[in-house]
């Protein structure tokens, strides 16, 4: 894999991230109702963040929860790499509420599909809204995202790495490419 | 750590990161139990034979509740009322039970090794509920989980394993497991009871009780199985009760809290008191709780293990 351009520096990063907590703020006017549920692992990194913003912005506390969507996956058999199961930690009732899920990348739209089935489990939500860092096109299901950091065109020879300080040390989207050093 | 077994037969065979995988496995499916809707949808489509020769409700149930939170299908065979009364071998009825297209075998068998073979006979998964006097592997790992969760640590714990040792499994899998995490053990019971040699399972032996509790920060108490050994010479009853019973005086005389599990069902009077059982360092119904998390968890790693198998062939 070679890195072909660096989508997303760390200031662009935390600038989309307090751009969408503004637009969720404004979408739902207001903190009253929502609660920020992450997609594990990186999702989960940004929807901390996001409430963070959210709280400062509003004085107020989000509920923040994470989702761990392993066993509602619909490739369990097929993936190569043995998943492991983590935690789904969301201390409060989602019925009534308007979630917002996070996730890093919205590529095929699969990863949202497992975690529409995962919510629907927890409770009946009022909405679901979704907020992406990278949407990078080639949906493979009828699923949108309502608040999205960049737009990045690719091909599907191509990968988007996020990178977060929580995770590995640093913010930063790459768009990588597939073929020789 | 990638889990490769398409079996679990027993804790022997298992290295530490295998039983590490399991128990932080069975944390993250603890929470499902914790749900309204308590279902997910890991394991839909696959068929969950229960295929128990001895009785047994607290196994069995355990395993079909966990079969059915991770939304498998879940068949109970009970050998009084199958075909084993015409007299068909274990093997045949296995064969047949691949034949069925099942995916799972849960197996509960009064010969020690009879998981072990049929595992090596069959392509299936076969999960060891239980056999003989060998392994009781899925006891053990709620045993341990139900100690990490309330103690933070297994290593350099100190458990006391007080009863029938000679006859238990559930003795011997916790044994396998508690050391190979870097617990201490110490084996307590009447003469008798303690088998020729168990100090090359690395554990310590006792025969009084008080001493074998002052230096235990938990105490497992197994169960006395009059019915498996219709022998004399061992103390039965009253005079057990006496001589090793766990009473809250005895955990008084320590003046430390000394947790205390069980596996049941309780013969409350004989290797338990009452007020022991019920009490506030009894942790013998959660333990129930967490043999769904820790089974849930074995059925989801085995049945992932043999799908990859099969994919790789």
């Amino acid at each position: 894999m070679k890195e072909k351009a660096r989508i997303l520096d760390q200031e662009a990063v935390k600038r989309c991230v307090t751009r969408i907590s503004h637009e969720i703020l404004e979408k739902n006017k207001g903190v009253k109702g929502i609660c920020i549920v992450g997609i594990r692992t990186r999702g989960a990194h940004l929807a901390g963040r996001i409430a963070d913003c959210i709280s400062g912005i509003e004085k107020e506390q989000v509920d923040l929860g994470v989702l761990d969507i392993t066993l509602y996956r619909d490739d369990l058999t097929s993936i190569s790499q043995q998943p492991v199961v983590h935690k789904t930690e969301i201390g409060f009732d989602i019925t009534g509420r308007n979630v917002v899920l996070v996730d890093d990348v919205l590529y095929t739209g699969r990863t949202v599909r497992c975690a529409l089935d995962a919510l629907a489990d927890l409770g009946r939500p009022c909405t679901i809204q979704l907020a992406v860092l990278v949407d990078r096109g080639h949906r493979e299901l009828p699923i949108r995202a309502d608040f999205v950091g960049k737009n990045v065109p690719t091909s599907r020879e191509e990968t988007v790495e996020v990178r977060l300080t929580e995770s590995d040390g640093r913010d930063e989207v790459v768009l990588k490419e597939r073929g020789n050093e | 750590m990638i889990w490769t077994r398409k079996d679990l037969l027993g804790l022997e065979e298992l290295n530490r990161e295998e039983i590490e995988l399991i128990l932080g496995t069975a944390d993250s499916f603890k929470e499902v139990s914790s749900r309204e809707i308590k279902k997910v949808p890991a394991l839909r489509g696959k068929t969950v034979v229960n295929l128990f020769y001895e009785p047994s409700t607290r196994t069995r149930v355990s395993f079909e509740i966990a079969a059915k939170r991770l939304s498998a299908d879940v068949i109970n065979i009970a050998a009084e009322t199958s075909s084993v009364r015409k007299g068909e071998t274990l093997l045949d009825t296995g064969r047949n039970i691949q034949a069925l297209k099942a995916d799972v075998v849960v197996l509960r068998h009064g010969f020690s090794g009879a998981a072990v073979m049929l595992a090596r006979k069959l392509d299936i998964s076969v999960v060891n509920a239980g056999d003989g006097w060998h392994e009781h592997p899925t006891q053990a790992l709620l045993d341990i989980f139900t100690l990490k969760e309330k103690l933070g640590r297994i290593e350099g714990l100190r458990v006391c394993i007080v009863g029938d040792i000679a006859h238990s499994r559930v003795a011997r899998s916790n044994i396998w497991g508690l050391t190979r995490l870097g617990a201490k053990v110490t084996v307590c019971a009447p003469k008798i009871l303690i088998p020729p040699g168990i100090e090359q399972m690395g554990v310590d032996v006792g025969c009084d009780i008080e001493e074998a509790l002052s230096k235990a920060d938990a105490v497992n108490v197994l169960r006395m199985q009059f019915e498996r050994d219709a022998r004399d010479a061992f103390p039965r009853g009253i005079d057990y009760f006496r001589k090793f019973g766990i009473t809250r005086e005895r955990l008084k005389k320590t003046g430390r809290d000394i947790i205390v599990m069980h596996p049941g069902p309780l013969n409350r009077g004989i290797e338990i008191a009452s007020d022991v059982a019920d009490g506030g360092s009894s942790v013998i119904l959660e333990q129930v709780t967490n043999g769904i998390a820790v089974r849930m968890a074995v059925l989801f790693l085995v049945s992932q293990a043999h799908d990859k198998r099969i994919s790789a062939d």
